[in-house]
């Protein structure tokens, strides 16, 4: 294991983190204050609460995970997308390193950012509503696997797109409707049976659920398979990115 | 003694069918200063990038200290430092921390001194705290050779380093590599202009169309290229050479209105003012003459038809 590489990649992306502090921590941070504004205040107030939550705390969960799906992804695929285009990669192909270290550098940076915003956006929905987290382990824990999993999945996104529109059109075409799908900001037993059902083919169901269960013990799927759904894509993802290092597929001519 | 870098059998077929390399055998000794000469297009990059680890080969082996360079790329790349021939830099960073990243990327601990060393030797120092994008090309060009350096390779490649640069950045270039050739590290730069590898390379290989058509002592390259060659054209077309200007090994072209002379500049005697005084005697005028270089490629078709 080559670790002064992956300290100098993670070292490197936080700098990058740290130099676009407004568009990296404030951006999220604001955009989540003004959904509670909306739907935690202005329109939650007049829906009733849901397994016993209210409206406001239903979603935070939910919002969080928005927040770090889209941070994740947008964060590492950008990280390794730019020294694609800019052809700095040059150096990083030509490294001692294998996709082991060049993974805990990049996805590393980029998960540790999304926990972080996780943390800093919890802690300012705690000043619109009230938080209870009954199980604050497993709340870290999936905090902390679906930030990994996103950011390898942006991973992946980065070094396949071969141009800034590819980039963010995943995101927007299929992050974000499956997300807004996935139980944000409703639980999917208010839904007719026939979309409950459809619900249960959308990955981000179980990865809300189970992030939400660890807050409210409430959850549309059971935790235990909400945990499996986010190693399994984690192992996914992981096996993708080892494949794309080891043919070197749209990295290495 | 063991080369240091081994090339055997190298070829390289792009996704689109282009040939970049076809079947190069190279070695390179330690120590060297080794120039590889060739128009654009001709495999230069392409190779160094495959020993590299940028471009995958499509078959043949590379060995660098005696590793393969695919089984064992982590004893192989670590050793190598590479510039490219493009500026590809980290436009937000600065110079220190772009060569701090080098070092800890190529798996050696941090020594500030040495990245110092490399910035002040480069002329950078004053510039190591300001943003990348600020600085001009040849600056650029230095710091990607200062990332280079920062991790102390025994090996350098330098892809067409003075391409575009100013003439005081290139007698700069040429110092510091003279200065890296005497602590000990082998040096493979690639140009297309002569007069660079006369200046600075032990060895000179030239590689046209994805072949390596010869690797040549740069003394005995530049004796060759000492040649030119008089062409005459003639008053009136001639059938055949006079029997009495054989010695000078004329060739007789254009329908038998021109003659060409193939002499030497670096000898004592052309022979250029007996000729012509041996085409008066025999009566031969002509309309106009000219003199040219023997081009690079006529030299080195010359060199291998002569190694045959």
């Amino acid at each position: 294991m080559n670790w002064y590489a992956v300290k100098a990649i993670y070292r490197t992306e936080m700098a990058r983190m740290m130099r676009t502090v407004v568009q990296s921590i404030v951006a999220p941070v604001l955009s989540t204050s003004l959904y509670f504004v909306i739907f935690g205040a202005a329109i939650g107030s007049r829906i009733t609460e849901i397994d016993g939550v209210s409206y406001g705390a239903f979603i935070v969960p939910g919002l969080i995970m928005l927040s770090i799906m889209t941070e994740s992804i947008s964060n590492s695929s950008f990280a390794i997308y730019f020294p694609k285009f800019s052809g700095t990669i040059f150096e990083l192909l030509s490294a001692p390193v294998s996709w082991v270290e060049v993974v805990l550098g990049y996805v590393g940076a980029a998960a540790t950012k999304s926990v972080i915003i996780g943390g800093i956006i919890l802690a300012t929905a705690s000043f619109f509503v009230e938080i209870n987290v009954a199980h604050p382990l497993i709340m870290v824990l999936f905090l902390v696997l679906i930030s990994v999993s996103f950011s390898l999945f942006g991973f992946i996104l980065g070094i396949w797109a071969d141009g800034w529109e590819k980039l963010t059109i995943v995101p927007i075409l299929v992050i974000m409707p499956l997300t807004f799908l996935g139980g944000t900001f409703y639980s999917i037993s208010m839904l007719p049976e026939f979309w409950q059902k459809l619900s249960l083919f959308n990955p981000i169901v179980y990865l809300i659920s189970g992030f939400r269960w660890a807050f409210y013990e409430n959850a549309d799927v059971a935790i235990g398979l909400s945990l499996g759904m986010v190693i399994g894509f984690l192992a996914i993802c992981l096996g993708v990115v080892r494949w794309i290092f080891k043919t070197g597929y749209r990295l290495r001519a | 003694m063991q080369p240091v870098i081994r090339i055997r059998d190298l070829t390289k077929t792009y996704a689109g069918g282009f040939e970049a390399l076809k079947s190069v055998d190279l070695d390179i000794d330690k120590g060297e200063i080794f120039g590889l000469l060739g128009p654009n297009g001709a495999g230069k990059t392409t190779m160094i990038n495959i020993v590299c680890g940028i471009v995958t080969k499509t078959s043949g082996t590379v060995t660098v200290n005696g590793y393969d360079n695919d089984t064992e790329y982590r004893k192989t790349r670590g050793r190598i430092g590479l510039v490219p021939q493009e500026l590809p830099t980290e436009t937000f960073e600065t110079p220190y921390n772009a060569c701090r990243f080098s070092r800890g990327l190529f798996g050696k601990p941090p020594r500030p001194d040495h990245i110092e060393k490399v910035l002040k030797s480069l002329s950078l120092w004053d510039k190591k705290d300001t943003k990348i994008m600020m600085l001009s090309g040849g600056m650029k060009r230095r710091v990607l050779i200062a990332k280079a350096l920062s991790h102390e390779p025994d090996i350098l490649f330098l892809d067409e380093p003075t391409a575009g640069v100013d003439v005081e950045l290139r007698q700069d270039m040429w110092n510091a590599v003279q200065t890296l050739r005497e602590s000990g590290v082998t040096v493979i730069l690639t140009t297309h202009y002569i007069e660079e590898a006369e200046q600075l390379a032990d060895r000179i290989g030239v590689i046209n169309h994805g072949e390596v058509i010869v690797v040549e002592e740069t003394n005995r390259l530049m004796r060759e290229l000492g040649k030119k060659e008089l062409v005459l054209h003639l008053a009136s077309p001639i059938e055949a050479i006079p029997s009495g200007l054989h010695g000078y090994h004329l060739e007789l072209g254009a329908g038998g209105s021109e003659l060409t002379y193939h002499y030497d500049t670096k000898s004592e005697h052309t022979g250029i003012t007996a000729l012509l005084g041996a085409l008066h005697e025999a009566g031969i005028r002509f309309n106009d003459l000219h003199t040219s270089q023997s081009s690079l490629e006529e030299i080195f078709v010359g060199l291998v038809n002569k190694e045959r």
